[in-house]
Order: structure tokens, then C-alpha cells, then sequence
């Protein structure tokens, strides 16, 4: 090694600080690090407040996390005990009401945030080049998210626990050949038991954890590119910028508490409306509810499972509808990432939203006549948007030239 | 170095990590192993039941292995429904005569093949779906009065679980 590789390899521990904050920062470089990335990190001035809501989330997670550990305290994960347990945290345990309460909402919270987060990234092109991995990390901790909120929705152990567990793990058993001894083997026991609750409750913890673990990803990729915005331009000066602190900072700390005014009226009022009655009944492996609904952010891709009268194929369809949103970076030809220069693009989008709404609501109901009918348009046209239009309509639409930050700023003014 | 040793080098190289890999891989067994339903569970695997309560047209829902069973005693009208069909009707073509012991026992896990769900129709009040057997309410599966699926998601029929008969009123499970 020649030495000045040498000493631009000692460069490093320079700190531009000094005192105990300076012998702090030239051996564990973090000071400097967030200085740069959160504090003078350069962000396009053109951000409206569908950008929040990516901060929003994570602080569903910081709250779900926090909330996490205090019911962890008193929590049991066996079958005998869970669900006297979550009653004891709910009528006992000082305050206990309302950690789980905002544990259950902030559940719900969080997925709101995530499905405005993923629509503004279809919306506004942010999942094309060159921020597909930030999409795709994205992606990969939505999937991670409704397996820990399936995980957790297990644990208080009432009838809707027990049956969605029972359903949602049979998807294994669709496996050709080794699909019942793979589900044997996930379960501990031929059935949802004691064996199944101790592991869920553990797994839970671990795939918290590792959503974490993948937000630090998902930034790291994001401060590599920067962030989009609703032009689908990049910056051309420092003019087009602010810093993220204070002016992202603000604003996002503005939507958030918005948001979480919301929180706190559904919390304080309506605390179990996004619930099901039947889980304050106690898990009873020998009669099954009349009517099995999973969470409401489960609806749609429950839709997709039952749109399909096959139940291999319906296992299919479910997991690749998520999957194959991935692929969308690559599949969409146009050169123009935002959806407000794309004429024909942009109704497709927003008819992909409308869609996912609907197979929400049809998620939810009986599978029967008219609804098995309407999820199996709704997944057709699901597939259809990732698949054929996204290649197509790239080539058959002429979009408009795509405004500056500057230009779009004076168009909005006027 | 020159390159005639390079050629040992790869060779060295390869072998260690190939054993590395093979011992690594056999380090999972253990755990993978150890996720499986344990001894204490396996020792629960067989119930023995009295069937000399159950009349003409009754049913009843014992667990084995943590699961519902199924028991009915079939009416004629019930047998003779389950036989009188041919095979084509079937998804999952299965003959009754195949899937009892004695006509008038049907055995069977009540356990829906779909998704896991416990069919309806064991009580009388319930409904017992289009084919007179059991109504699965989760995804709408039609089992017959042999257990068979008929209509609805779900891929095969009711499965028997093993038993024997132990004496004429009672049978053992597992």
C-alpha cells in the first residue's frame, strides 16, 4: 500500500468537531454522518405532503415498537394463557388499556401510511432509475409488515386469532407433496396450538426487527439517489433544494401530528372499530366462526386469494401480486417518471388505486355471487397494470415535457 | 508463485469449502429437526371412543391429535345417497364403499381441505350444505354423506383418519 492511500485512509478520522464531541466523532464517525444526512441533506423544495408519510410510518414502528416491549411485559405466549393474559393487561395492568389500544391502532396507522407512501411512489414515478432498490427494500418490508401483523393478530388468542392463524397457515398446505409435513413442521403440531402461539410470539419480535433493519436500507439506497418529487426531475441547482432540517423536518413533524390526531380520536372513541368482535371470544379449535374476515389491510390480497377457485392458484396469485409490483421498475418503459406529464399513465394508476379499494371492500364479504364476480375483475386488472399496460402505455402515450422544480413552482403560483 | 501450483491451490481451496459447506448444511438438521411436533405430542396421537350413544342419524365431534373427527351414524337414505352417484360427479372421484368400514360409520376429519376451517353439519340445526353432508362456511365448500367434497375451493375430500375397530361400539383413533 503506497502511502497515500495511506493517509487518505487516515483522512477519515479528521473530525470537523472538536472537544469531546470532535474525539467522539473521530472514532465512531456518526456525529458527522447525521449532519449530513439529516440535517444539511439536500431535498427537493418542490415536496408536497404525500412525502410525509414514509416519515409517518416510521413512526408508527417507533410507537409499535415502544408499545410492543411494555405488553411483551406482561404477555403470555401459551395457549392456555394468552388470552387470559391480554384480558388481565386490559382490566388489570395500570394503563394497560390503552398501550394495547394504541399497539392494535397504530397496527392499522401504520398500514394507512404505507398503502399513501406506496400509492405516491407508483403516482410520482419514484420507483424507476434510479431509486428501483429503495422501492424494492420498500417493498420487501411491506411484506415483512403483514407477516409480523398476521404474527401478532395470532397472539391475543381469540376465535379470529386462532381461525386466521388456521387459514393463513393451511396456504402451506397448498405446497404439492411436502405441504403438510412443511406445515407440521412450521407449526410444532398437527394443528394451531400451544407449539404455534410460542413460536409466533417469538417470530413477531424477530420480524419487527428486521423491518428495522431494512428501514436503515431503504434510507441508505434513498440518500445514494436523493429523494423524488412530484416533477419526477432531478434538482439541476442547489437553488431547487432546502436542507431537510428545518424545512423537511417541520413539515413532516406537522403531518405527523395531523395524523396522529386522527389516531387518537379512532383510540379514544372507537377503540376496537377496525377490530372483529369474535377475537374477545376465546380461541375454540372446535367450531369455526361463521364468518372468517382477516384485518382490514389483509382485505384485498384475501380477495385475490379467493378469486381464484383454485387453491394452489389462489396461494399464487396472493403472493405474486406483491411480488410482481416489484418488477414494475423494469417493466414500465416510459422515460417520464411522474404521473402529472403522463396523460394515459396517470388514469391507469389511479385506477389501480380505486382497485385496491374495491377489492378491499369485496375482501370483506361473503364469497359469493356478485363479489367473487367483482375480485376476479379487480385481479385481473391487478396483473393487467403491472404486466401489459406498464409496458404498453409507456410506448403508446406522448407525455408532456416534464417541468423543472422552478418551473413547476412559478406553474403553481399562477 | 508460479503457475503450475495454482492448479493444488484451487483444488485445496474447493475441497475446504465444499466440507465447510456440507457441514454448515448438517448443522441445520438439528434445528430444523427440533421445530417438528415433540414426544409429548406424538404420545397424544390415538383417542378411543364409546359409540353405543349414538343413534340412527346422530353425529358426533371428538378431537384427535388436536383436531375435530368427525363421527355419523348414516341413515340408509344417507348411504344410498353417498352410493347411488357415479364417479365422473366427483372432483375428487373416491368410492364410499372405500372410505368406511362398516356402511353405516362415516369417520372422518372435520377439518375443510381448502383452508382448515371446521365444516358445519354436525349438529341438527346446522346447515349441511346442497349434498346433505357438511357446509363449510369459511369459502363455501358442499360436502356429501360420504365426506366428499362436491361444490366449492376445496381440492379433496374429507380425509379418514386411521382407526379400527375395537369392538362393535367402539373404535380407536390413530
Amino acid at each position: 500500500m503506497s502511502s497515500n492511500e495511506l493517509q487518505g485512509y487516515k483522512k477519515t478520522l479528521n473530525s470537523p468537531y472538536t472537544g469531546i464531541k470532535g474525539w467522539i466523532d473521530s472514532r465512531l464517525p456518526l456525529i458527522r454522518m447525521m449532519e449530513a444526512e439529516y440535517l444539511k441533506f439536500p431535498v427537493p423544495k418542490s415536496l408536497n405532503y404525500f412525502w410525509s408519510f414514509g416519515g409517518i410510518a416510521m413512526f408508527c414502528l417507533i410507537g409499535l415498537i415502544l408499545t410492543g416491549i411494555f405488553l411483551g411485559f406482561h404477555y403470555k405466549p401459551s395457549a392456555d394463557d394468552a388470552f387470559d393474559s391480554v384480558e388481565r393487561i386490559m382490566r388489570d395492568v395500570s394503563f394497560g388499556w390503552l398501550i394495547r389500544y394504541l399497539h392494535a391502532n397504530l397496527v392499522s396507522f401504520f398500514f394507512i401510511a404505507t398503502f399513501v407512501h406506496i400509492f405516491r411512489a407508483l403516482y410520482f414515478g419514484s420507483y424507476k432509475a434510479p431509486r428501483e432498490l429503495v422501492y424494492i427494500f420498500g417493498l420487501t418490508m411491506f411484506m415483512l409488515m403483514m407477516a409480523t401483523a398476521f404474527l401478532g393478530y395470532t397472539l391475543p388468542w381469540g376465535q379470529m386469532s386462532y381461525w386466521g392463524a388456521t387459514v393463513i397457515t393451511n396456504l402451506f398446505s397448498a405446497i404439492p407433496v411436502v405441504g403438510d409435513a412443511i406445515l407440521t413442521l412450521l407449526l410444532g403440531d398437527f394443528t394451531v396450538g400451544d407449539s404455534a402461539v410460542n413460536r409466533f410470539y417469538v417470530l413477531h419480535w424477530l420480524l419487527a426487527f428486521a423491518i428495522v433493519g431494512l428501514v436503515v436500507f431503504h434510507v441508505i439506497t434513498l440518500h445514494m439517489t436523493g429523494s423524488n418529487n412530484p416533477t419526477g426531475t432531478e434538482p439541476q441547482s442547489w437553488d431547487e433544494t432546502v436542507s431537510f432540517h428545518p424545512y423537511v423536518t417541520i413539515k413532516d413533524l406537522n403531518a405527523t401530528i395531523f395524523f396522529f390526531i386522527i389516531l387518537a380520536f379512532i383510540l379514544f372513541y372507537y377503540p376496537n372499530i377496525l377490530g372483529h368482535s369474535d377475537n374477545y371470544i376465546k380461541a375454540n379449535p372446535m367450531v369455526t366462526p361463521a364468518h372468517i374476515v382477516p384485518e382490514w389491510y389483509f382485505l384485498p390480497f384475501y380477495a385475490i386469494l379467493r378469486a381464484i377457485p383454485d387453491k394452489l392458484g389462489g396461494v399464487i396469485a396472493m403472493f405474486s401480486s406483491i411480488l410482481a409490483l416489484g418488477l414494475l421498475p423494469w417493466l414500465d418503459t416510459s422515460k417520464v417518471r411522474s404521473c402529472l406529464f403522463r396523460p394515459i399513465w396517470r388514469y391507469c394508476v389511479l385506477l389501480f388505486a380505486v382497485n385496491f379499494l374495491v377489492l378491499m371492500y369485496v375482501g370483506g364479504k361473503p364469497a359469493e355471487g356478485l363479489y367473487v364476480l367483482i375480485s376476479r375483475i379487480g385481479t385481473a386488472y391487478w396483473f393487467l397494470f403491472i404486466f401489459v399496460l406498464a409496458p404498453l402505455v409507456g410506448f403508446l402515450e406522448t407525455p408532456r415535457q416534464p417541468l423543472t422544480i422552478t418551473n413547476y413552482l412559478q406553474s403553481k403560483k399562477a | 508463485m508460479s503457475d503450475s501450483k495454482k492448479p493444488r491451490r484451487d483444488f485445496i481451496k474447493l475441497s475446504a469449502m465444499t466440507l465447510g459447506g456440507v457441514g454448515a448444511a448438517s448443522l441445520l438438521i438439528p434445528f430444523i429437526s427440533s421445530m417438528n411436533p415433540g414426544k409429548d405430542t406424538l404420545a397424544l396421537a390415538s383417542t378411543e371412543i364409546d359409540l353405543s350413544p349414538l343413534e340412527e342419524g346422530q353425529s358426533l365431534t371428538v378431537i384427535w391429535r388436536g383436531k375435530p373427527v368427525f363421527i355419523k351414524h348414516r341413515t340408509k337414505s344417507e348411504i344410498d345417497s353417498a352410493r347411488n352417484i357415479s364417479l365422473e360427479e366427483l372432483p375428487d372421484a373416491e368410492e364410499d364403499s372405500a372410505r368406511v368400514q362398516k356402511d353405516n360409520w362415516l369417520v372422518v376429519l372435520g377439518v375443510c381441505t381448502h383452508l382448515g376451517c371446521v365444516p358445519l353439519g354436525q349438529k341438527a340445526s346446522d346447515t349441511k350444505g346442497d349434498y346433505g353432508g357438511w357446509f363449510c362456511p369459511c369459502h363455501g365448500s358442499h360436502y356429501d354423506t360420504s365426506g366428499r367434497i362436491r361444490k366449492g375451493p376445496a381440492p379433496t375430500n374429507l380425509s379418514v383418519p386411521p382407526y379400527v375397530f375395537l369392538t362393535d361400539n367402539r373404535i380407536k383413533i390413530g
